[in-house]
């Protein structure tokens, strides 16, 4: 259907992973960690439909349905979490939860 | 045709860039939903339309809906994006963000050194997608709906558990 060099559409993937990344690695607020993690989620995915494209099977979307349903089921849970935590220290801070022992 | 590749792709990350340096959390959200419309449209290009509408609908729908009523919930005003400015001040992200800037360089080398060649896309219809998953894929199904339930449970026994407590935090 249409002409894409694979390494481009890998690039990008990669660009957006990394971008996730930084946001993981630099942010402190808990709903913007929340928000790269979805990036690089969706960075996976693109990869995932890339190579389902380039073998012209629907593995790859397969794939892409999981990773949907796991980032539903992650988002839910990350959220309770976080509206708990922010309950219990009036704070979306991570760095406020080096106290948590188990 | 492959204009509208880079075109999409450029939107998409200059979008994601703009998530990671926002500081109001509404405004990173209205940025990461135009980078999944992009990569649904991405998607569509590819040649998947089925799993384009599923991420407008599940991810741009659903899933940032979610975060829109927690954001709602916590009710960050602009105190908030005083101190997401205090944050970040520029040396705490300066690190991190080149070493991630040097692993893209490698892969970006890596990934263009090898000679795989450009490919012709074939589209897979939604139809053969439902074949595979209902197919050779039925307990990855079954697997998926274990784990919604799952996440179901968590989230209720957290929300429950928030309600019960609430007297003896406060």
């Amino acid at each position: 259907m249409t002409e894409l060099p694979v390494e481009h559409g890998l690039l990008f993937a990669a660009a957006l992973f990394c971008i996730g990344l930084v946001g993981v690695l630099i942010r402190r607020n808990l709903i913007f960690i929340l928000m790269s993690l979805e990036l690089m989620l969706n960075a996976t995915a693109f990869v995932f439909v890339l190579g389902g494209a380039l073998h012209g099977n629907a593995d790859g979307q397969v794939m892409f349905l999981m990773i949907l349903t796991l980032a539903a089921a992650e988002i839910a849970v990350a959220l309770a979490l976080v509206v708990h935590l922010y309950r219990r220290y009036r704070s979306l801070d991570a760095d406020r939860l080096e106290a948590m022992k188990g | 045709m492959t204009t509208l590749f880079y075109l999409t792709m450029l939107i998409a990350l200059l979008a994601a860039l703009q998530v990671v340096r926002g500081l109001n959390a509404v405004h990173a959200l209205l940025h990461l939903i135009v980078a999944l419309l992009a990569l649904a449209l991405l998607f569509f290009l590819l040649g998947a339309p089925f799993a384009a509408a599923l991420e407008v609908i599940v991810y741009a729908g659903a899933i940032m809906v979610l975060m829109v009523f927690v954001i709602m919930m916590l009710n960050q005003g602009d105190a908030a994006v005083e101190q997401e400015r205090a944050w970040l001040d520029g040396a705490s992200w300066r690190g991190p963000g080149l070493l991630c800037a040097l692993l893209l360089l490698e892969l970006g080398y890596l990934l263009l050194a090898s000679d795989t060649g450009s490919a012709g896309w074939r589209p897979v219809a939604a139809a053969e997608v439902g074949r595979a998953l209902y197919g050779p894929y039925l307990l990855l199904v079954e697997l998926a709906s274990m784990l919604l339930l799952a996440a179901l449970v968590g989230a209720w026994h957290l929300a429950r558990a928030l309600k019960n407590r609430r007297g003896e935090e406060s």
